[in-house]
């Protein structure tokens, strides 16, 4: 038997396939599926300071082998989640990954000092959702403001660990990972979505009432793995990989590009026993290959 | 409510777009009428919302209408071939009563479950032609006056189903209406029971993610006691109180 767990930061996960932020709510919904307890961690829906009502629907449209969203960070604000949400997930034998999206610094350090004495295991900075126009990517896609929201989470965050999401929309994403590492960061996830657009041929309208949103599923897999793998060898910070992972055999490449462990997100939506089956395919994987202990796969490519 | 594989029983064409199937789904047996299941189709990152249109024991009733690529591969399914679904999902309709049951086109289906399940029921279809009619041996079957109208009047009424609305609530008496259709016409709707004073249920459609309320896609504004907020088709629909939701004017 491979032995499943790893370890991000300091925090142990009983196996490395946890669900990314804004697939899977705050666990009610799928809970009813499985017992949360056999997830390695759940990054929850990102929250804010204030509730926010999102963005205008249709936030949703389909492309080859994956999906835009335009959710635009929909949630009941920080305080509903802390006194609701973070009990509920308490139950369950599973690292809570708070996610958090702020519009200044001063609201990314108020975040992080609420979530943090509520009592998550970690801290997922959000600087790259590409549906809010106010913060959201506008922190992610330069070093210094990637740097000063890094350092404003984790001055406040009370030891809680950091881990910064990192945008794929820019120019050299290790970059911003160096810069983030600088600032303290603890962990970094990568990737966020994409941004893309789709139009109706018909109304010549765009599909999305946003016009534009993120890009997920299968199609950004690649992306994903290659993103992964220049962070990878930029920092040393351990990684947690996402994008398009809808297999054990997915979850396995990002591990091997550099990902200590791996989120499983829009792949949840065609089956909503994804993560758990991903968790299978990838233990029967390391059985058939030989492999001890899940965590030998980060950073086991050999690169020609 | 879960992932069912199930076999195709039986796959008929019933207009130029859309197809009449029935499927073998033990775990669909206590889904309420309004309620929708999720169809894979193969190839396909996103699950295609279809609504409920019967349940007899153990055998699943819908009827897809060919909009794009993935229900066009689901028109395509043999008889025998496995489909994965995933339901039964959301909240359906109020069916107590005596109810007067509103359809539009496509929408037709999930109302005929409705029909069936309630204590007595009428029935008022509309469709774009004579050509696009569907389910009317069933829904005389199910309810006890059936009345048409078409967009072209080949058959029918010749205009829209709102206008039928407005002269039935003024003849007869119901519980409530329950309606499925065109955004238009839900609205007409609207606008027709809330001066004939009769409760109305309208079952919306919003391009979905998940279906079961995790991914927050859906969206409908809706307004509830302490003033409007964004509600989700899959989880709080797709069945509303038309009072609650706030159709854009």
């Amino acid at each position: 038997m491979t032995d499943m767990r790893v370890s991000i930061a300091g925090v142990e996960f009983k196996n490395p396939i946890l669900v990314a932020s804004g697939t899977f709510g705050f666990g009610h919904e799928y809970g009813k599926f499985y017992n949360l307890s056999e997830l390695g961690g759940i990054c929850v829906k990102g929250t804010t300071l204030h509730k926010r009502d999102g963005n205008p629907a249709p936030r949703i449209a389909e492309t080859p082998s994956g999906i835009l969203n335009s959710v635009g960070l929909q949630n009941p604000g920080v305080d509903a989640f802390c006194a609701e949400e973070i009990p509920f997930l308490k139950q369950f034998d599973t690292k809570i990954v708070a996610n958090i999206s702020g519009n200044t610094l001063e609201e990314y350090s108020e975040l992080a000092e609420k979530v943090a004495a509520a009592g998550v295991d970690m801290i997922e900075v959000n600087i790259s959702c590409p549906n809010v126009k106010a913060g959201g990517l506008a922190f992610g896609t330069s070093c210094a403001s990637a740097a000063s929201a890094t350092e404003a989470v984790k001055s406040h965050a009370g030891g809680v660990p950091v881990m910064v999401k990192l945008s794929p929309n820019v120019t050299d994403i290790t970059e911003i990972a160096r810069a983030v590492e600088a600032a303290g960061a603890d962990a970094l996830s990568l990737i966020n979505t994409l941004l893309g657009m789709r139009i109706d041929l018909k109304t010549r309208r765009p599909i999305l009432r946003n016009n534009t949103g993120g890009l997920s599923g299968p199609a950004v897999l690649p992306v994903a793995v290659r993103m992964v793998w220049q962070v990878a060898n930029a920092v040393k910070l351990p990684l947690l990989g996402m994008g398009g992972v809808a297999s054990g055999a997915d979850a396995a490449e990002l591990m091997l590009a550099g990902a200590s462990a791996v989120a499983v997100g829009t792949a949840l939506f065609s089956d909503p026993y994804a993560p758990i089956r991903v968790r299978d395919e990838l233990a029967e994987y390391c059985e058939n290959a030989g492999v001890e202990r899940v965590s030998e796969l980060t950073g086991g490519v050999k690169p020609w | 409510m879960d992932v069912y594989k199930c076999t195709l029983l039986s796959n008929d064409k019933i207009t130029e777009t859309s197809c009449d199937m029935r499927v073998l789904a033990p775990g669909m047996a206590d889904a309420k009428p309004g309620q929708f299941v999720h169809v894979k189709c193969e190839g396909f990152t996103l699950r295609r919302p279809i609504s409920i249109c019967d349940v007899d024991g153990e055998v699943l009733r819908i009827v897809v209408d060919r909009r794009g690529k993935g229900t066009e591969w689901l028109t395509e399914q043999r008889v025998g071939a496995t489909l994965d679904i995933l339901g039964p999902l959301g909240r359906g309709f109020d069916t107590r009563g005596r109810v007067l049951v509103v359809g539009g086109g496509i929408g037709c289906p999930p109302l005929l479950y409705a029909a069936k399940a309630s204590d007595s029921a009428d029935a008022i279809l509309g469709f774009r032609s004579a050509a696009a009619m569907m389910l009317l041996g069933d829904f005389r079957d199910a309810c006890g006056t059936v009345q048409l109208a078409t967009d072209d009047g080949s058959a029918g009424f010749h205009g829209r189903v709102d206008e039928l609305l407005r002269r039935r609530l003024s003849e007869e008496k119901y519980d409530r209406v329950l309606a499925c259709g065109p955004t238009t016409m839900l609205k007409s709707c609207k606008r027709v029971c809330a001066e004939a004073g009769v409760p109305l249920e309208v079952s919306l459609e919003e391009r979905m993610g998940c279906g079961v309320g995790a991914c927050l896609v859906c969206a409908v504004k809706l307004r509830g006691a302490d003033g409007e907020y964004v509600g989700h088709v899959c989880k709080d629909g797709p069945v509303f109180d038309a009072e609650e939701v706030c159709f854009d004017d």
